[in-house]
């Protein structure tokens, strides 16, 4: 009985995906947007290979020195390479941002398809504690798990999933309440399919896609506000060539060096654009 | 209001946990790492640490109740203390910088939706892109370093220059300079919020733009804009007193919603600018462990945005009577 029919949504949602991702590779904003991050992602995965200098390695006798055809992007105030430097940081950076939207959308997915599906009391409870987790700002919330967890990128990582959290669970929330009055979740429940495959062979796919275009936003967040935290000596911790250590480390030599300020924001942001443009692209299509 | 109580009820578990589980013995890292074990074990008994945890959380809630929020490590002062003269600096910042977002941001998104794919549109959706993309503290690094130092236009650090008397009766030192005739503190406290307001608005102005266009594109497409249009009304009519005043409530929802992200930018403006709010206090107080002060600000910007989320839920529903129905 269950033989041929599970086959043919999925053979319908098959195509349906693949005409999205023909749309998306149409969409001038998303093509933009994965291009930039394609070449973060390049620079993240061969960043031994693309440095042209050791990253932690000092020369002090040519610190802060400007641009020039050996250091392309100049030296920082510790005379630093400033392009490998930026370049090891793209890993941290990513990593940092992909790994604290995965843990939040897997423990807000939970969170929301359990208040969504099961309703009643835990339904209430869930999101009372989502509403009081939004109630704080993130980063502020972020700082106080800090507080408790202790200095360094793994805890930012936490701490930033944490403040993450209430948006998935919402987002899974509203999608599991959606798709639970559909008619094929209805068939589905009625012919007796278990709770937790009618979750999963059929609730969550229709509840996707605007988890998908957040959690591509939540990343360039995640980034930003880790580079934020660690600007403010919270996270990364000398010498860890982290894009946000690097400008707080930098913030004093401003006046007599600009370039060491200038460069490592620039890398963030566009990095954060790549994933903002690839998040706006996904969702219009 | 119902949901008002569950929400005060976490806010005041999350705060009381967080003095309950930092690192190592909390009362060692209040008095220091020299005090002997009779000091804790005093210190433990005066403060009511000895007790079960439920009698703890329920003595927080009272003395947070009667004003009691502990005292500061560093400055030995009341948190409140400290709270009631940080506040009204980032209060003042923020209010400042939101103030910017809306006056450039309601115009600009209703001209981009006007002239849907025009250049202005392209120049203003990208521009909010790039404002939502970029380190907020990087941005404010670059101004202050270029119209602080570079071109001495503004004033990059503080609130006021050395030397400006200015009796402070709110606190608010642009409202307090104008209360009290003030003329030359008002000029140099508004050089002074310039910088650090500019940095802070790019992300609400951002948010605003959007979320202004989006709604005036929906708004536009409906049929009671055509109508208005075919019998001949100007222009101007339509976009503002037809099409506008349907997208209100979506972007003043939006803006009530910015608070929360104010609050964070405010954290890294302030210690760029050496802008002596609250955002700055709990900076610095978290470097120096001083985690009553850390308490203290954590809970009461939770309170200001849970209340202002319930002001703007007010405000909607006043201004859109179908929601009341609800």
């Amino acid at each position: 009985m269950s033989d041929g029919r599970p086959s043919l949504p999925r053979e319908n949602g098959a195509r349906r995906l693949s005409g999205r991702r023909l749309r998306l590779l149409r969409s001038k904003r998303a093509v933009t947007g994965l291009a930039i991050l394609a070449c973060v992602v390049i620079a993240a995965l061969f960043a031994p290979w693309l440095a042209p200098h050791d990253p932690l390695q000092q020369h002090l006798l040519e610190r802060r020195q400007p641009p020039s055809r050996q250091y392309p992007l100049g030296l920082d105030e510790l005379g630093r390479d400033n392009l490998s430097r930026i370049i090891c940081g793209a890993r941290l950076s990513l990593r940092v941002g992909v790994i604290a939207v995965v843990l939040a959308l897997a423990a807000g997915g939970l969170l929301g398809s359990a208040a969504g599906y099961r309703g009643r009391w835990l339904d209430s409870l869930i999101m009372s504690l989502v509403d009081v987790l939004q109630a704080f700002p993130t980063l502020l919330l972020a700082i106080a798990m800090i507080v408790v967890l202790g200095r360094g990128l793994t805890n930012v990582l936490y701490a930033l999933a944490i403040t993450m959290i209430p948006t998935y669970a919402r987002l899974m929330r509203i999608g599991v309440l959606a798709a639970k009055e559909r008619d094929y979740v209805l068939a589905a429940r009625a012919i007796g399919v278990s709770p937790g495959r009618l979750l999963r062979r059929h609730i969550l796919p229709a509840c996707l896609i605007p988890l998908q275009v957040q959690a591509t936003l939540g990343v360039g967040t995640a980034i930003l506000e880790a580079a934020g935290l660690s600007f403010l000596g919270l996270g990364a911790q000398p010498p860890t060539p982290e894009w946000g250590a690097m400008l707080g480390q930098g913030r004093g030599a401003i006046f007599a060096a600009p370039h060491i300020v200038l460069f490592p924001g620039l890398a963030i942001m566009f990095t954060v654009l790549g994933f903002n443009l690839l998040g706006d692209g996904l969702r219009d299509t | 209001m119902a949901l008002l109580l569950p929400t005060l009820l976490g806010l005041s578990l999350l705060t009381f946990a967080l003095l309950r589980f930092i690192p190592g013995d909390p009362v060692q890292v209040m008095l220091g790492e020299h005090a002997s074990a009779e000091q804790i074990a005093r210190f433990r008994a005066s403060r009511g640490l000895d007790q079960p945890l439920l009698v703890q959380y329920l003595r927080y809630v009272e003395s947070l109740m009667r004003g009691d929020w502990g005292r500061a490590i560093v400055t030995n002062l009341p948190v409140t203390t400290e709270l009631v003269q940080r506040l009204p600096a980032t209060i003042e910042l923020g209010l400042a910088a939101l103030f910017i977002a809306c006056v450039v941001g309601i115009p600009v998104g209703v001209l981009a939706a006007h002239r849907r794919n025009s250049f202005v549109d392209l120049l203003a959706s990208g521009g909010a892109l790039i404002g939502v993309s970029m380190p907020l503290f990087w941005l404010g690094l670059l101004f202050g370093h270029f119209f602080g130092y570079r071109l001495g236009w503004l004033p990059p650090s503080g609130r006021l220059t050395i030397g400006i008397g200015l009796e402070p009766l709110t606190r608010f030192y642009v409202l307090d300079s104008v209360l009290t005739g003030n003329l030359r503190a008002l000029v140099d406290a508004l050089r002074h919020l310039t910088l650090p307001a500019l940095t802070l608005s790019t992300v609400p102005l951002a948010v605003i733009i959007r979320m202004t266009r989006a709604c005036l594109l929906d708004v536009l497409a409906q049929d009671y804009v055509r109508t208005a249009r075919a019998k001949g009304l100007p222009e101007q009519a339509v976009l503002l007193r037809h099409a506008l005043r349907n997208a209100w409530l979506p972007i003043l929802t939006v803006i009530g919603l910015q608070l929360g992200s104010l609050f964070s930018g405010a954290i890294l403006t302030e210690t760029i600018f050496s802008w002596p709010g609250v955002g700055q206090l709990i900076v610095d107080r978290v470097l120096s462990r001083d985690y009553p002060a850390v308490q203290g600000v954590v809970l009461i910007t939770a309170l200001i945005v849970v209340l202002t989320n319930l002001a703007t839920d007010l405000c909607c529903a006043c201004l859109d009577p179908r929601i009341r129905y609800e």
